[in-house]
């Protein structure tokens, strides 16, 4: 029963944003125009950065996307339906930058969080935390309790919460933001290998060029105030590995990106 | 850590303390001899204790249940009230400044009146205070811990499109609840002080805090200390217990803590 995908137009693109802007406290003191004018489509299948200074907006056009805020004007479609409406069919899930674990939870009832709410039986979500633990190689961990674990681990907890349901789609905020810099390169290439023994969508937030570069099939460059999108930089840059990293073809997107950003000011 | 070892650790060391302090305060007043009525040694106290044992235990019963049912009541209503002003706007708008109001009050000084309410005999008016005493820690400290949330939390469980009331029940109050400990802890020992002291204006005669200020006016310091002495165990029993009942309904923030 609760393998199914929720239906969804396997044609519609994963995310469709047409001319969508948002303002923050509009008439007041404090207004803020955090985005404007974003038309943005994201293929199923595909895994998209957004790259940019503080305040370009990345964050606040994820939450766009994830139907935790709403537009001002203009339209936001997951999947074919309005984000909200794909919110409450659970049609994506977020990773953050804090894993955001609950104490009060053992490992393996983190995972199951998303399946409780959804009202799936303990039996198969048992199961399912167990699967899930597998694909982010945390499989002897599975009782103990989140404070125990490294960040890194914390963080590989998080992604398996979030795809213990097998969403179509993965909203990432700077999810290695808080990791040193060998457990981030670690995670990025367990992130590629989930991606694509699954091939779910992933639209991932991030500061770092060469995150970006690195994992993604698409690189959304934003300019802030108020955000835009700059430029979109197609990255086919094939099947990735280590070597990837020092591909000449890496460095040449890398610095494609670099004059992107500066271009935005 | 086995579990004998942990027992060790936790009450070994107060009861080297008890012993350091009561031998001491034994051994100084048998070589600085003071007045009987500055302070008694501990001998006397005990010998005390054991001459009225009989009153002292009524009076424990009586001052002891005045306490655990205003205790029992101020907290309930403190708990309310946070989750109440942590789940309606209105609420917040409305019952916390009245719960500053009231918290301004000196609220022992309240004792005499509330004794005009229920009557001069009446342990009802005890209760009042206590009651009134322990509410505001209580409410404070809950409603802190189930709006201090990690916003990233809250947008998780709105992502996966919970309600309100499901991110109270899982996000929370489980967030709530060393906060609450917390003021539980502070108001075992409130709650012995609130019920001694308004005893003194009135209430049972034959409560702990009518027998202190008796055996005081009549220089019976002995008994006023022995009368003391049944507080205090009241106030650590409550207190041992209010730390038994947080170890068993959150296991994991020991954990948490141990790791961190």
């Amino acid at each position: 029963m609760s393998d199914a995908v929720p239906a969804a137009d396997p044609q519609a693109m994963a995310v469709a944003v047409e001319g969508a802007s948002k303002t923050f406290n509009p008439g007041r003191a404090n207004e803020v125009k955090a985005l404007e004018d974003i038309d943005l489509d994201i293929g199923q299948g595909d895994f998209v950065t957004l790259i940019g200074p503080s305040g370009c907006g990345k964050s606040t056009l994820l939450r766009l996307i994830a139907a935790l805020i709403d537009t001002t004007e203009g339209s936001v479609l997951v999947n074919g339906k309005p984000a909200d409406a794909a919110r409450l069919d659970r049609d994506y899930s977020m990773v953050f930058q804090r894993a955001g674990l609950f104490d009060w939870r053992n490992v393996s009832r983190n995972i199951e969080l998303p399946l409780e709410l959804m009202g799936w039986k303990a039996a198969d979500r048992r199961r399912r935390s167990a699967e899930m633990l597998d694909l982010v190689k945390l499989g002897e961990f599975a009782r103990h309790h989140p404070a125990e674990l490294s960040g890194g681990m914390q963080q590989r907890v998080a992604i398996a919460r979030a795809m213990s349901f097998h969403p179509k789609l993965l909203l990432m905020d700077e999810p290695f933001g808080a990791l040193d810099e060998m457990t981030r390169e670690h995670m990025q290439n367990e992130l590629l290998r989930i991606w694509s023994e699954t091939r779910i969508t992933v639209v991932f937030v991030t500061h770092s060029i060469p995150e970006a570069v690195f994992l993604s099939t698409k690189v959304v460059v934003m300019s802030p105030r108020p955000g835009r999108i700059a430029a979109v930089i197609e990255n086919d840059l094939g099947e990735r590995n280590e070597a990837t990293r020092d591909d000449p073809a890496f460095f040449a997107n890398v610095t494609a990106v670099r004059n992107a950003l500066r271009g935005g000011h | 850590m086995n579990a004998a070892k942990a027992l060790q650790r936790s009450w070994l060391p107060p009861v080297v303390a008890a012993v350091v302090l009561f031998g001491g305060w034994e051994a100084l007043l048998a070589v600085i001899r003071p007045d009987g009525f500055v302070l008694p040694p501990p001998s006397k106290i005990g010998g005390a204790v054991v001459q009225n044992f009989d009153a002292i235990v009524t009076a424990t019963g009586v001052t002891g249940f005045i306490i655990v049912t205003g205790l029992l009541a101020g907290v309930a209503v403190g708990a309310a009230f946070a989750l109440l002003v942590t789940a309606f706007r209105a609420a917040d708008e409305t019952l916390t400044p009245l719960a500053v109001a009231i918290n301004a009050v000196p609220i022992i000084a309240l004792a005499p009146i509330f004794n005009a309410w229920f009557g001069i005999l009446s342990p009802r008016s005890n209760q009042a205070v206590v009651v009134v005493l322990v509410f505001f820690p209580v409410f404070v400290n809950t409603a802190r811990g189930l709006t201090q949330v990690e916003p990233s939390q809250i947008e998780l469980m709105e992502s996966y499109g919970a309600g309100k009331w499901r991110i109270m029940r899982e996000v929370r109050i489980p967030n709530a609840m060393p906060f609450f400990f917390t003021a539980l802890k502070l108001a075992t020992s409130l709650a012995v002080i609130a019920a001694i002291v308004a005893e003194y204006f009135g209430g049972r005669q034959d409560a702990l805090g009518n027998l202190i200020t008796n055996s005081a006016g009549l220089t019976r310091y002995d008994d006023a200390w022995a009368a003391v002495l049944a507080g205090s165990l009241v106030g650590i029993g409550l207190y041992a217990l209010a730390v038994l009942i947080e170890r068993l309904v959150m296991p994991w923030y020991f954990v948490a803590r141990r790791s961190a």
